[in-house]
């Protein structure tokens, strides 16, 4: 019987045939954790009497979410994972570094990898063709102590994106749009596996948007066969040997197909507070915005910012509004710079940050205010995620974001290409 | 362990991590009995307060969406929440319950009211709202699952086996 993604990496890591439904204990290439759920997974491989990583090359703690701290109590924290990663050998990245996620794309990942992560959108290490999951604190305190988890085979939803993607669409859109089709919760457990001739175009940059809001539908992980421009990827970031080739069986069962028609996609917006609560931008109407996100680990690589920089170029950020640009990690926020990309926002009006998850999760760095509303190209937009329950998050694309900014309230980026 | 009886407290569909275990409060992840004072508080004001041990959580479909923290289901189960009672829960929220010895459960739950008195066998699979008669039936967890639950969580389970062995 053919395999499908999921069922072939499972498999290689487990050293059996596995199929859907399967549950084995796996070999882990990579696991890491983020200054948010590293402390517990400290302090819980300390509890079990695993004060070692199987494999410390291989194994990362990330400061990205609370980078530089902004408090005492994070501070600490962050001394804690300092002082582990130092006694263990497990690599630490330390502030300024960016989002794990992304350090992952660049540096570590490979395709038909098998990755864990104490952070849900593990899940964007897809866009290379790896495995990637997130877990809790404790499994993946295991998967570092003993270099193997245990894991039950998805299903898989094949998901087949085929025609051309109008001006002013971009990944975020095809996202947004599948998880306003089938829910938050449409594909729960599932693994998403993404073909067709949209998706044969994207970079693994757009790629990775696609992979890491996988999650967002409920899944457990999101993969994109490696390909030509898997390759052109690992190529630029020096590592072309990393390159392997995986393809599903052509007699791979799936669970369910779900066809999209790239050509009808429109700009997406996601409403408050669900991610499913989609509208097209024709459809959304009059709603002013106090706060523009670029950033987080969904939209803040270097195709991202330019997208946005392209519509700001200048142009100067609306007087009701302020924006915000996060890039995701070092080399991101270093080749924005040398390109010039960072000059044009601040030039428009808006604050850089350095990199790093950012406003997104509520931390620092761009907590709203009651009432306000939010345009972010981040993953989520959940009563509270930005800090305040108060307060209301869009989510859109990086076009988006720049129009919006522009405009000062939700605006088409069609207008502006 | 194997059956579980307490009050309902009911909430709606697609409860986050940011609900359960709000992200403002980061700096108090350190701080476990601090941060499950603000348990699920934007969802419910008040609500810790309001808890008595052993009650049970009622939620409808995909309870848990959204972060990995683990921290969300370490401080349902610190405020002396017996089990988490859903129509769907989201996996990797699923999981982490089993994990830190925190039963859950996957039932139709538009039957059971706030303040309902349930009965869970866990291991029969049976749920009863003593409050109403109505008896519920649900699917064992896998054996690997039970085998984890039944230690009381994952760290007690490697440190009884040493190793993590299916």
């Amino acid at each position: 019987m053919g395999k499908t993604m999921a069922e072939k990496i499972l498999s290689a890591h487990s050293g059996k045939d596995l199929y859907a439904g399967d549950i084995a204990v796996v070999n882990v290439d990579l696991s890491y954790v983020q200054d948010g759920t590293g402390p517990l997974a400290v302090r819980q491989m300390i509890e079990m009497g695993l004060e070692k990583a199987h494999n410390p090359d291989h194994s990362i703690f990330f400061l990205d979410h609370a980078s530089p701290s902004p408090r005492k109590e994070l501070s600490n924290d962050h001394k804690l994972l300092r002082e582990f990663a130092q006694k263990t050998g497990i690599h630490l990245s330390e502030i300024g570094n960016g989002i794990s996620h992304h350090i992952v794309l660049e540096k570590y990942a490979k395709p038909g990898d098998l990755i864990v992560g104490a952070d849900s959108h593990t899940c964007t290490g897809g866009a290379i063709g790896a495995f990637a999951t997130g877990m809790g604190s404790t499994d993946v305190g295991v998967a570092i102590a003993l270099g193997k988890t245990w894991m039950r085979v998805p299903e898989t939803y094949k998901i087949v994106v085929n025609g051309e993607l109008k001006k002013g669409v971009y990944s975020k859109d095809i996202i947004l749009h599948l998880i306003g089709m089938i829910s938050s919760s449409g594909a729960t457990y599932k693994a998403l596996e993404f073909h067709g001739d949209v998706i044969e175009k994207l970079t693994v940059d757009a790629r990775s948007t696609i992979a890491n809001m996988s999650v967002e539908a409920g899944a457990k992980t999101g993969i994109f066969p490696p390909d030509e421009k898997t390759k052109e990827f690992l190529k630029t970031w020096g590592r072309e040997a990393d390159f392997k080739e995986l393809f599903p069986d052509e007699d791979a069962v799936y669970e369910k197909t779900i066809e999209i028609d790239g050509t009808k996609l429109k700009p997406t917006i996601a409403c408050p507070h669900l991610v499913h609560n989609t509208k097209t931008i024709d459809e959304i109407g009059d709603v002013p915005i106090h706060q523009v996100f670029l950033g987080t680990s969904c939209n803040g690589r270097l195709e991202d910012l330019r997208i946005a920089a392209s519509i700001l170029k200048g142009k100067k950020i609306n007087k009701k509004t302020r924006m915000i640009v996060t890039p995701s990690s070092r080399s991101n926020y270093l080749n924005a710079m040398k390109e010039g990309l960072l000059e044009i926002f601040v030039e428009a009006g808006a604050v850089v940050t350095g990199p790093g998850c950012g406003a997104c999760v509520g931390v620092h760095e761009g907590i709203l205010a009651d009432g306000e509303n939010c345009l972010a190209t981040q993953p989520r937009n959940f009563k509270g995620r930005m800090g305040n329950p108060n307060a209301f998050i869009y989510l859109g694309s990086p076009a988006v974001a720049a129009a919006t900014a522009i405009e000062g309230k939700i605006a088409d980026p069609r207008n502006f290409l | 362990m194997n059956i579980i009886e307490g009050r309902c407290w009911k909430f709606g569909d697609d409860i986050s991590t940011d609900l359960i275990a709000p992200g403002r409060l980061f700096h108090l992840r350190s701080n476990l009995p601090e941060l499950a004072k603000h348990l699920l508080e934007d969802a419910k004001p008040g609500f810790y307060e309001k808890i008595s041990e052993g009650d049970i959580i009622v939620a409808g479909i995909n309870f848990g969406q959204g972060s990995s923290r683990e921290h969300a289901p370490t401080i349902i189960k610190m405020a002396g929440i017996s089990a988490v009672v859903a129509k769907s829960f989201a996996r990797i929220f699923y999981r982490n319950c089993i994990n830190v010895g925190l039963p859950a459960v996957m039932v139709d739950t538009d039957k059971i009211n706030e303040g309902d008195i349930l009965r869970i066998d866990i291991a029969k699979g049976i749920l009863e709202d003593v409050s109403s008669g109505e008896k519920f039936s649900f699917s064992p967890l896998p054996e690997t699952m039970m085998k984890i639950l039944a230690e009381g969580g994952l760290v007690a389970y490697i440190k009884k086996n040493g190793d993590l062995i299916l």
